[in-house]
């Protein structure tokens, strides 16, 4: 149909449905909607990910973000607001100043990469996708584990990334721990 | 020559084979293979109630169901399964629609979809990730969404109470269960369940023995069994996040509990009982005939079918623990006791067992893990030993508050 093969009419849904979804996170007056809303748009994100046979991150998405990010999100909105009547005003003052942001940021996204970036051609992207070893898709996981701890690749960073998450942990653990002297009285 | 074939595929459990050679095609193939797990599972699952039912009902020295069926009450879930679809839908006034209709559709599609991973006999598999064990836990963890939807969407309190300590008892069992799952893929350099079978020469619940432990108690909690019920403890919060279901919305969150225990015994055959190996049954040719597959597949039901064994002898024996006995035995037992358990297992198989053979590593392995256990247990007696009982920090300040 138009000229389309599968897995772009199947690109053009998911996307379709992440963009749809991610509107509705902006736009909805429930929050609890919202969040709803935000799972489906990570979700979108889950399976365009599969589609690209990045099956590993992918899960990371689901596990990550819908599984924790998103309900810390919920309980995020039920412990700080009264939540079951609650219509919340979508827009505030900044929304003007957001939109603006955002097209400056889209446009200048799509000028580097039609200019810089060439694995993403301006015309026909899909038929000029680099070709990708299936060997080297069913081996991902052991050559991601490898260069995450390879020094000629990511080693520093992945070491940095869990040093700020066991300080987040550790400050975490901080606030909420009862103060002393709260505790004595 | 024809139905020869097909009963040689059939026998060899490779009916997808047979199909393709007669020029079936793939996606019909895959679909009737889909239909066929799905529907397979759910129908387990009726014969699992009445299995559980009967059971616990010899355990507590009753008779159980004796009436529909015959004199072992065989049909009596099935006579039930009837009444739960005939019966009306019953809407309260005032939930939130979209997730309250939604929460029973996604629990169990999850519950299913998690099968889609477990090698049931050799050859056969829904399809062999090189993610498996990932995937499952990844799926898991999207369920926990679930039970925030019916929770919250039933517009209760007591089914939001429910709610959330479901989230809280999932999202906390997760670690030691991921952590505990680390060691077997450790052992086996994979994350595919096949691999993890193959590798398991000796069952890794021989080898890792603590791991196994750790796993069964965080599949428990996970599945939100006894003695982890308390998500849905029917004396305190009436029945937890499904209390506004009826009729077959609730027995879909039924449905999804029976299946998420059925799969968690597939799932601890798969990683620690070495799945449907047995001592090289699984690899039988009679003239020809790869009747091992079949073979297999049956070792395989019956290992299943042992561990939920397991689960319901718990489930009659154990009371239902406290929710900060649940969360101190977690977060100060279980994800340490895995955390000190990975670093051993990962430090003796790269430094020491490098270059030993099968049995000798298995051995030092086993007793590494025996030695840990040990020492946790001494320590926590020594512990106990010193004044320091078991009453927890929390309901300590809630006495002296009060």
């Amino acid at each position: 149909m138009f000229g389309l093969e599968f897995d772009q009419i199947f690109f053009v849904l998911i996307a379709a449905v992440t963009l749809g979804f991610s509107v509705l996170v902006v736009t909805m007056r429930n929050l609890f909607h919202a969040a709803l809303a935000l799972m489906v748009a990570f979700l979108g994100v889950a399976v365009t990910y599969v589609t690209l046979g990045a099956g590993f991150l992918a899960m990371a998405q689901l596990l990550v973000y819908i599984g924790a990010i998103s309900i810390l999100i919920i309980f995020g909105i039920m412990m700080t607001r009264r939540i079951m009547s609650a219509e919340e005003e979508p827009f505030n003052g900044q929304a003007g100043l957001a939109a603006f942001t955002a097209v400056i940021f889209f446009a200048f996204t799509t000028y580097v990469f039609i200019n810089y970036w060439p694995a993403v051609p301006a015309v026909s992207p899909l038929a000029m996708a680099p070709e990708v070893d299936p060997a080297m898709i069913d081996n991902s996981v052991v050559l991601l584990g490898q260069a995450f701890v390879n020094p000629n690749a990511y080693v520093l960073p992945f070491e940095v990334a869990s040093v700020m998450l066991l300080a987040a942990l550790v400050g975490s653990v901080f606030i909420a721990k009862p103060r002393i002297q709260e505790a004595e009285a | 020559m024809d139905i020869m074939e097909l009963l040689k595929s059939l026998l060899e459990l490779d009916l997808g084979g047979y199909l393709q050679s007669v020029g079936t095609a793939v996606w019909v193939i895959n679909l009737i293979g889909v239909l066929n797990l799905a529907t397979a599972c759910m129908i387990i699952v009726i014969f699992l109630i009445w299995l559980e039912r009967k059971v616990i009902a010899r355990m507590q020295d009753r008779i159980g169901p004796n009436r529909v069926g015959g004199k072992y009450g065989l049909l009596q879930s099935v006579a039930d399964a009837t009444k739960l679809l005939s019966k009306e839908l019953i809407t309260p006034a005032g939930v939130d629609r979209i997730p309250y209709n939604v929460a029973p559709v996604l629990i169990v599609v999850a519950s299913l979809l998690t099968w889609a991973v477990i090698p049931l006999a050799p050859g056969v598999i829904g399809v062999d990730l090189n993610i498996a064990v990932f995937f499952v836990l990844a799926i898991s963890s999207v369920s926990v969404v679930t039970f925030l939807l019916a929770g919250w969407g039933s517009n209760n309190k007591y089914a939001l109470l429910g709610a959330f300590r479901a989230v809280a008892q999932m999202v906390s069992y997760e670690v030691p269960m991921i952590v505990s799952l680390l060691v077997p893929i450790l052992l086996a350099r994979s994350m595919s369940t096949v691999d993890i079978v193959e590798a398991q020469g000796i069952p890794f619940i021989v080898v890792v023995p603590l791991s196994a432990l750790i796993f069964f108690i965080s599949a428990l909690a996970e599945t939100g069994r006894t003695p982890f019920d308390l998500l849905e403890a029917d004396s305190e919060i009436v029945a937890g996040f499904h209390i506004e279901y009826s009729g077959m919305k609730f027995a879909m969150f039924f449905l999804a509990e029976f299946l998420g225990t059925l799969f968690m015994s597939a799932f601890f055959v798969v990683i620690y009982l070495s799945g449907y190996r047995f001592f090289g049954v699984e690899e039988l040719m009679i003239g020809g005939l790869h009747i091992g597959a079949l073979l297999g597949f049956i070792v395989f039901v019956v290992k299943v079918f042992l561990v939920y064994f397991v689960f319901i002898w718990i489930r009659a024996t154990l009371p239902r623990v406290r929710i900060d006995q649940l969360l101190n035995f977690n977060w100060k037992f279980l994800v340490p006791l895995s955390l000190v358990l990975l670093l051993t297992v990962a430090v003796m198989d790269k430094l020491f067992l490098a270059d030993a053979a099968q049995i000798p590593k298995a051995a030092v392995l086993m007793v590494t893990n025996i030695v840990v256990g040990w020492v946790t247990v001494e320590l926590l007696r020594r512990r106990d030993n010193d004044g320091q009982t078991a009453v927890s920090p929390i309901t300590e300040e809630a006495v002296t508050a009060h």
